[in-house]
């Protein structure tokens, strides 16, 4: 315990130097233009402390705890997409079974067995969950079903496992260590969420996909690719065994593949004719409206990494 | 020590499950009555409807907060009678109709004096999940020439999937619990009976747990 690697604790204190200024600059702005409603940003810069902390003192008592962060994520973001798709009711027993595959996906991620944690889900689960629904034998809706079950599975617990796997790997920047690679991740995949809206705000013109979110633009788009690959160049050698070059690449990989996990989260809300997917953290709708870019760029640049440095 | 059981049970076994097996997506929280008398109108789909509405009111008032429930039912055996009256603290009603309105909601009207707030499921027992189904007059003959007591409309959805009548596995799901405007006081049963329909109707647009096949 607290023996944090010297570049993660870095990263870390420059993340909650970020906050602490958003939270001047909230503060200020409220002072200034004491007639608008600020409301919503206070809740979502206050929720980013609540996200932020949580992870950081997990980070930091231990590597299970972190392991077990992770798998209630998936947890919530599991129940937050089996809530809101429609399930049939004879599906209950087998959306169990889905949530059973949370604690042995992430206990196979805290053993290290790589073999098997890359194959659990897409080889044995989407085999057992269709066994388990002809069991129930309701077949009316059974495509419907199995195919819904399956992607959140893949989507939520998945997916999202590779973040906590990035901290069993053998580490090679001791520099940083493990964490070093989550805060990289977390941190490239968020901050790029921010700099695809500031840079559509300032220059946004052209519309990528109209249809599903009117807000996504080129300019943001493209904005957002060159700072995150800039940046991450910069900061890759800092807090991943990774060089320049593969930083800036991984930056790359990262910026577009958090575009097309967002717009796919938007794709699935407008689908079903809502605004946010839930409640739960105040200031930015549910659970899955948080994770949605980390959903796509954890396991691709987990195996970008991989593929690079094991 | 009714009271201590009660916030034991709701502190310790009903909000870890509400906060953490299932999820609220909860709306308009600031019409929720505050004090007594008063009269919360919610649909109902499952057994955890009455647990997720009293575990929306903070542990120093439960006490105050009475679900008014089905004597043939909870009262049955000996267990579920002291775990409905002692844990829940049910106002329990006879159901089977034989006895007069004044001492069927007797009950009721005591509770209310005491200035407690009653949970009512106007639409009787469970039915099919997400389904509405008929609303009962029943509602109308307790607020009936009450002016202290208004009625709450509640809209909640996806406890059905929850945990639906006649299952014993809880699977975990979000739910929705819209919580509607006070209802200006009615003229006859009818009236009432529609107000709360077209309330629930109109509450079940913010529902978002309700694309269901």
């Amino acid at each position: 315990m607290w023996d944090i690697p010297k570049h993660s604790l870095y990263a870390m204190l420059f993340v909650l130097g970020l906050l602490l200024i958003a939270t001047i600059c909230r503060l200020i702005l409220a002072r200034i233009k004491a007639e608008k409603d600020f409301t919503e940003l206070r809740q979502r810069i206050q929720s980013w402390w609540w996200m932020i902390g949580i992870l950081f003192v997990c980070l930091v008592v231990s590597q299970t705890t972190t392991i077990i962060l992770f798998a209630f994520i998936s947890f919530l973001a599991l129940k937050e997409f089996f809530s809101i798709v429609p399930t049939r009711q004879a599906d209950r027993r087998v959306l169990f079974w889905a949530y059973l595959s949370i604690p042995i996906q992430y206990y196979l991620v805290s053993i290290g067995w790589y073999g098997m944690f890359i194959v659990f889900i897409p080889v044995y689960i989407f085999l057992l969950l269709p066994m388990r629904m002809v069991l129930i034998g309701e077949t009316k809706g059974f495509i419907h079903s199995a195919g819904i079950i399956h992607w959140a599975v893949m989507l939520t617990v998945f997916c999202l496992s590779h973040i906590a796997y990035l901290l069993v790997l053998p580490v090679k920047n001791i520099e940083a260590g493990s964490m070093g690679l989550v805060i990289f991740l977390l941190f490239m995949t968020q901050f790029n969420d921010v700099c695809q809206y500031i840079w559509g705000k300032l220059l946004g013109k052209h519309k990528i996909i109209p249809k599903v979110s009117p807000n996504k633009t080129w300019e943001g788009f493209l904005g957002g690719v060159l700072t995150i690959g800039l940046v991450s160049g910069f900061v890759g050698p800092f807090l991943t065994p990774m060089t320049f070059r593969f930083s800036l690449l991984a930056g790359l990989l990262i910026s577009v593949s958090g575009f097309i996990g967002d717009v796919v989260i938007s794709s699935i809300k407008r689908d079903l004719e809502i605004k946010d997917s839930g409640s739960l953290i105040p200031g930015h709708g549910g659970i899955l409206d948080r994770c949605d870019s980390l959903i796509f760029t954890s396991p691709l640049f987990f195996h970008f990494l991989y593929y690079v440095n094991y | 020590m009714d009271r201590v059981l009660k916030i034991l049970f709701f502190a310790v076994i009903v909000r870890p499950i509400v906060i953490i097996v299932l999820g609220l997506n909860l709306r308009g929280k600031q019409n929720l009555p505050q004090r007594g008398p008063a009269m919360i109108a919610a649909n109902h789909n499952s057994h955890l409807d009455t647990l997720v509405l009293m575990s929306l009111y903070p542990l120093a008032k439960l006490h105050k907060v009475r679900p008014v429930a089905a004597a043939d039912y909870f009262l049955k055996n000996r267990f579920l009678a002291w775990f409905a009256l002692k844990c829940i603290g049910i106002i329990p009603i006879n159901r089977t109709g034989r006895q007069r309105k004044s001492e069927l909601f007797a009950g009721c009207h005591k509770a209310m004096d005491n200035g407690d707030i009653l949970i009512l499921f106007p639409e009787g027992s469970r039915g099919n999940p997400e389904e509405l189904s008929e609303i009962k007059r029943g509602i109308y003959h307790i607020v009936h020439g009450r002016t202290d007591t208004k009625v709450t409309p509640v809209m909640m959805h996806g406890l059905g999937r929850a945990l639906p009548r006649g299952e014993a596995l809880l699977v975990p799901f979000n739910c929705d619990v819209i919580i509607g405007e006070q209802l200006a006081e009615a003229k006859s049963a009818e009236n009432l009976v529609n107000e709360i329909k077209a309330s629930f109707l109109e509450l079940q647009k913010y529902c978002i747990t309700c694309n269901q096949a």
